[in-house]
């Protein structure tokens, strides 16, 4: 049945028709209707289960308020759930599923009755389900969550595009409306640099569907010129369809910009992230119209008067044929005569007030509207639909009640000012009594870098209620906003008269002496279905706090956030604490103001680019010669180079072999490069390195340690002299930019008098280990530079070309093999990776991954940082004394290394460990003592830190700490795995391999 | 040296509005001193014909330029070909002076933004003002570009070139195309 | 999200931009420090309800250590400053004082 009026609709446009589909039902509407207006055009009132009783709800609302019509917009990878009817445009083809209403909208297997909801209270998910605990798993949690079936998470990559964009302002508007418009016009004029956002698609946002007049003409009028000579300016940007989503610290926003909804598969990124930097914030934000709370005021057909009035005036749609109007406030009114010019019936206005003959309630009267004042909706009738309303007096308890029939209910508690962005970073509210309602309280404004109020509320956000003062105020707002930031203004403002109103009178709970039946069917909070007897409940059971009363009933969460169900809320909390409204105080309003996409959280960070990816000089040649990758922070290193139908292990196994007995080639690229030069380089060094730099002869390399000041060990790498006054500093791969970070540190903030220059050259040179016994003949095969053992001996290095390209050869050895690293400037590292390939060919040079590195620095003993290292251990626990000057009065961690626990003979110490049947020690494995501990835990007595099969040895080999493990040489001692399976491995040196090191130094 | 590769190896790519290209191999050096020593300017001036920039400034002449990076170091711009030759030449001039002169070439990558949109593929990724008011020839800015560090410039022609690290250029190619490749924001004054 | 400006380059960081690195003016004891002082260089951190005295470093920019006077209750910034300093600088210790006349100085 369409509800669709012959006239009237500012916004829509009969001339484009669009199909749609709601719950499988193909349907129709017109351009410019947003899926909710589409929907109630259609007859379509029911368009949810409500979350923890599945009865059923119909749109309430016609803005971001809305609680009920949360639809899942789109199928497949376009799918995306909990989407708000009312803030989606309808566009040709637009599909949506209502997403609480398992199996079907008209029938629902969980819509529970009086008997269930007895068994839902507040704090149910606390009371109910504690015990017995293992239901939890089995029988709560699965039921629950079918039952309270929010939108379904999408099984698809999303399609879309996001992007964020970067934007500098002067002064931010945020809010479209009469308001927002006069604030950005304001400052547009006063030069500065301002952007105006608005979330919907339309400037001007309620004035027009109010009748507002501006400077003598009608407000669509005023807004169409407003909005002309804010485009002419050059330094007003201005953006709909995009929300003000946060405010924060030091003056920064999000303003989160729907770029594509409307126009799915036009390529067009489908949501923009601003990243708003502004000096000044002005929030325009209107206010939220607030329900009334009668039994059964949930029931589809029961609606805000003011969406009402919105659907009738800027759709055409009858949201129903027959309308109560019940109402505390003159406000209503506009929606009763909007409904009768529209040809709508209302057979009577339900106003709370003892007294009602404004100027909008006579003008209703005259035109033969009834008025029942000091009335009461007792109940609503209809389940799936109002069928009508049993009306009783105000002050009572309900009684009979008199019926009266209709299809419809608007309903009008007064309106609340949208505070969320004023409060968001800080600002604070006041309470009028005038009309019941928290507002910015200006002398308590969000304040920014400089201890300056950074934003500033306009229009109705203020509280200003009447047209003439809205325009005053945003006025206002945007001059000060503007002179703030640095700009002369004038807060000139359009002329508007405020509409005569006769004050509102609060009403919380209707009737006011309401019994217990009628309250548990007063719902505040339409979304999470929390009632009126549900706050009175939570006191009883002794909560005060709002923000604790909030999480135990579920008030105002999730997407609510405090917009229809707060202030009824706080105003049921203080009556039943018999406290003051403002002395409750309202729950924080945290941002975003609606929920955004984590699409536009995310932008360009996806797929390839969601990390920085970091690739060596050679990164293209391993992609083509079947590596498998291993990730080292944001570097991507081979970990091995798999052969067709070779596994990992097999692959490992061969590249350890090859290089052992002939040639192997390592892409060392990632290794970190620091050139530290100046007269007190040494020096510097010499605190920065547990050993002494400064007397390393030039042309030579020597292994250094770095550790932090609390004496744990925390880099390692060899040091190359360059000449007198440079150092090259090798690091860890992931650890150049810390390191380089750390050296900077200390040679800017503590010895900046010291004459020391570092740079980063990690990324400078590609660096390639060629390493094994035929390694030297290799690089003779290629010409070019002497690298016998007499002109480049074991921990030396030379400079010079290699077969024409410019190297420094380092003669170090991570792998007890005789070993050079080739440095080479990255942009000719493949190059020469290419020949040594080609030339290695008669020695089957095989190129190895990491896991093959890591295996033969383990059989030779050697610690890894980040293995044998976890960032509690020191230099002593790892037989590292050789690389500690005693000589040094200072060096960086040495006074912590002094400290008594750090000398304690009981430091656990490392030590190589082999199985007694050559099998492989699990990683991470804790070694058991004798006896437990407090918790009656076995003690443990050491741990496996580095574990791998030996292809070289044929057994596994393992290296670990053990307490006074060198002591215990030869001593068997037992290892828990995870299967809690004992593994008996004896202790041994470290060194596996080669122990005297003659292979490497030949 | 002539074999050298730079880290895309001359990706390009178009969009609606802009146009993203690696520019090739660039001579850079890095050139870290106290910045009042007498002889830095004169061996700057030899190097790249320029004078000592100002804070976040950057000079040019013809193919040669030099930037300020840090109240300690900068960054000349020079030939390729010619980098080694710059560095053994400031050495020399910059001798018995606390200095530290370094080829960085092979550590960098830098691209070029063009087109009407240039500024919009910068402000998608860069957290800095990049309106021409807040921005423009003769200024560097040492940022964030998406999440590594970036420097850029512009020219007269309002053609942007930026600079990362070698090792994330594939990163930062694909972030600027994908910035590129979006359509207008509108929200730069035409300059 | 802060905004500090870099007291080297003068850009107006994004805090983004930037690298914390915890408190500032710690004096560092080494070898031949008692167990207390090396304790307090170590470890003990003011961590105040107001004024506090900070280190970051501008690492997506110019790369330089600076300092940084700000309210950890309005993250009102007082001023930020070059690290090469053992204290706050007079010009920074009179505009906390300028704005807050009770602030006592640094502990």
């Amino acid at each position: 049945m369409s509800m669709r009026l012959e006239q009237g609709g500012r916004l829509i446009n009969r001339e484009k028709p669009l199909g749609f589909v709601f719950d499988s039902n193909r349907l129709k509407g017109f351009e410019g209707d947003t899926l909710a207006s589409a929907l109630l055009g259609a007859g379509k009132m029911l368009v949810n289960r409500s979350y923890k009783y599945h009865r059923p709800r119909g749109i309430v609302a016609s803005g971001p308020e809305e609680p009920n019509a949360l639809v899942g917009l789109g199928q497949g990878a376009w799918f995306e759930p909990d989407q708000r009817a009312t803030t989606t445009e309808l566009f040709d083809g637009l599909t949506a599923m209502p997403q609480n209403a398992w199996p079907s909208l008209g029938f629902d297997v969980m819509a529970v009755n009086g008997w269930m909801s007895k068994f839902m209270p507040a704090g149910f998910y606390y009371k109910t389900f504690i015990w017995p605990r293992a239901f939890w798993k089995h029988v709560y949690e699965p039921v629950i969550r079918e039952a309270a079936a929010s939108g379904r998470p999408p099984q698809e990559p999303d399609a879309d595009k996001y992007e964020h964009f970067y934007a500098f302002v002067d002064v931010l508007v945020v809010g479209g409306g009469i308001a927002g418009l006069q604030a950005a016009l304001t400052a547009g004029k006063s030069g500065a640099r301002v952007l105006l956002m608005e979330q919907t698609a339309h400037w001007g946002g309620r004035a027009p569907v109010d009748g507002a007049e501006i400077d003598g003409k009608p407000a669509d009028d005023w807004i169409a010129e407003t909005l002309a000579a804010l485009e002419a300016m050059e330094n007003v940007t201005l953006r709909n369809r995009t929300m003000g989503a946060g405010v924060f610290d030091h003056g920064y926003a999000l303003g989160y910009e729907r770029v594509a909804d409307h126009t799915p598969g036009d390529g067009r990124v489908r949501h923009r992230l601003w990243r708003i930097r502004a000096k000044q914030i002005v929030t325009a934000t209107g206010a939220i119209e607030r329900p009334l709370s009668f039994a059964g005021n949930d029931v589809p057909g029961v609606m805000l008067a003011s969406a009402m009035r919105d659907y009738v005036v800027n759709y055409g749609v009858a949201p129903g044929r027959k309308v109560v109007v019940v109402t505390n406030n003159d406000d209503a009114y506009r929606t009763v005569l909007a409904l009768i010019d529209a040809g709508l019936e209302v057979p009577v206005v339900v106003d709370a007030r003892e007294r009602s003959d404004g100027p909008l309630a006579s003008e209703a009267m005259r035109r033969g509207v009834a008025v029942e004042c000091g009335a009461a909706i007792m109940k609503v009738k209809g389940k799936k639909r109002v069928e009508g309303v049993m009306l009783c007096r105000g002050n009572g308890t309900g009684g009979a009640g008199a019926p009266v029939e209709c299809d419809a209910v608007a309903m009008s508690g007064g309106w609340s000012p949208v505070v969320h962005l004023w409060s968001h970073c800080g600002g604070k509210l006041k309470w009028s009594e005038e009309n019941a309602h928290f507002y910015p309280d200006p002398s308590r404004a969000p304040t920014g870098a400089q201890g300056e109020a950074f934003v500033r509320t306009a229009g109705i956000a203020s509280g200003a209620m009447g047209t003439g003062s809205v325009l005053k105020d945003a006025a206002a707002a945007g001059a000060a906003a503007s002179r703030s930031a640095g700009f002369k203004a004038r807060a000139a403002a359009a002329k508007a008269a405020d509409a005569e109103e006769w004050p509102m009178k609060p009403v919380w709970v209707m009737p006011e002496q309401a019994l217990p039946e009628l309250r548990s069917k007063m719902f505040l909070d339409f979304q999470n279905d929390v009632k009126v007897a549900d706050i009175q409940l939570a006191v009883q059971e002794g909560y005060e706090s709002v923000e604790l009363t909030k999480r135990y009933t579920t008030l105002g969460m999730a997407n609510d956030q405090g917009k229809l169900s707060n202030i009824n809320g706080l105003a049921i909390l203080a009556d039943s604490l018999g406290a003051e409204i403002p002395q409750v105080g309202t729950t924080t309003f945290r941002p975003p103001y609606q929920p955004i996409s984590f699409g536009s959280i995310a932008g360009e960070a996806r797929g390839e680019i969601f990390q920085p990816l970091r690739r060596t000089p050679m990164h293209d040649w391993h992609e083509h010669n079947g590596v498998a990758w291993e990730p080292v922070g944001h570097w991507r290193r081979p970990y091995c180079y798999p052969k067709p139908g070779e596994d990992h292990e097999a692959a490992v196994a061969r590249e350890v072999l090859a290089t052992r007995n002939s040639l192997g080639l390592l892409d060392a690229s990632t290794l970190g490069k620091l050139v530290v030069k100046g007269p007190d380089a040494g020096r510097f060094l010499d605190m920065l390195y547990t050993n002494k730099m400064s007397t390393l002869k030039p042309g030579k390399c020597r292994y250094g340690l770095m550790c932090n000041e609390n004496g744990f060990l925390s880099d390692d790498g060899v040091v190359a002299r360059l000449d007198e006054d440079t150092f090259l500093c090798h690091t860890t791969s992931g650890g150049a930019d810390r390191i380089h970070g750390w050296m900077e540190d200390w040679l800017q903030c503590e010895w900046w008098d010291w004459k020391v220059y570092v740079a980063n050259v990690t990324e400078q040179w590609g660096q390639i280990a060629v390493v094994g016994p035929n390694a030297r003949k290799l690089l003779e095969k290629l010409g070019g530079m002497d690298v016998s053992k007499e002109a480049l001996p074991f921990m030396g290095w030379v400079e010079g070309e290699l077969d024409g390209i410019t190297v420094r050869i380092f003669r170090i050895s991570f792998s007890g093999e005789l070993s050079y690293e080739l440095a080479v400037p990255a942009g000719e590292a493949m190059a020469l990776w290419s020949k040594l390939l080609v030339a290695g060919r008669e020695w089957s040079i095989t190129p190895y991954g990491t896991e093959a590195l890591h295996i033969m620095r383990a059989e030779k003993g050697f610690i890894m940082i980040g293995d044998e290292t976890d960032g509690t251990v020191i230099p002593q626990d790892l037989g590292l004394g050789w690389a500690i000057s005693k000589k040094k009065d200072d060096y960086l961690g040495k006074r912590a290394q002094e400290r008594s626990h750090m000398v304690s003979p009981d430091r656990w110490k490392l030590v190589g460990l082999e199985t007694l049947d050559g099998s492989v020690l699990p990683d991470g494995a804790y070694a058991v003592g004798k006896g437990v501990n407090g918790n009656g835990q076995r003690n443990t007595i050491g741990r496996v830190t580095s574990t791998y099969m030996s292809p070289t040895l044929g057994k596994g080999i393992a290296m670990g700490l053990v307490h006074h493990g060198p002591d215990r040489m030869g001593e068997v001692i037992k290892f828990v795995a995870t299967d809690e399976s004992v593994i008996e491995a004896k202790i041994v040196s470290p060194v596996f391999y080669d122990p005297d090191g003659e292979k490497q130094d030949v | 040296m002539s074999d050298a590769v730079t880290a895309p190896k001359g990706a390009s790519s178009v969009g609606p509005v802009a146009q993203v290209e690696e520019r090739g191999l660039q001579g850079m050096v890095t050139l870290r001193a106290d910045l009042s020593e007498p002889a830095l300017a004169g061996a700057v001036k030899a190097a790249t014909g320029c004078a000592l920039p100002e804070t976040r400034q950057i000079l040019y002449n013809g193919d040669r330029a030099v930037a300020w990076m840090s109240p300690d170091e900068l960054l000349l711009l020079v030939p390729y070909v010619d980098t080694v030759d710059v560095v053994a030449a400031l050495e020399a001039a910059l001798a018995g002076v606390h200095h530290l002169a370094v080829d960085v070439s092979d550590a960098r990558a830098s691209f070029a933004i063009s087109g009407p949109g240039a500024r919009e593929v910068l402000a998608r990724l860069c957290p800095v003002d990049l309106s021409p008011v807040a921005f423009g020839p003769g200024e560097i800015r040492r940022t964030r570009l998406a999440q590594v560090p970036a420097a850029f410039w512009t020219d007269e022609a309002g053609r942007f070139t930026l600079v990362c690290f070698r090792s994330v250029a594939r990163y930062a190619f694909d972030a600027l195309v994908g910035a590129a490749s979006g359509d207008k924001v509108g929200y730069f004054q035409e300059s | 999200m802060l905004i500090l400006q870099c007291p080297y380059c003068g850009i107006q960081c994004d805090e983004t931009e930037l690298a914390p690195g915890g408190e500032a003016h710690l004096k560092r004891y080494g070898p031949g420090s008692t167990d207390e002082e090396f304790e307090a260089y170590l470890f003990e951190r003011k961590n105040p309800l107001g004024v506090h005295f900070e280190r970051w470093r501008h690492a997506n920019g110019c790369g330089k250590w600076f300092l940084a006077a700000r309210s950890t209750t309005t993250l009102e910034v007082f001023g930020t400053y070059k690290a090469q300093t053992t204290e706050p600088p007079a010009e920074i210790v009179a505009a906390i004082k300028a704005k807050l006349p009770d602030w006592e100085g640094r502990q």
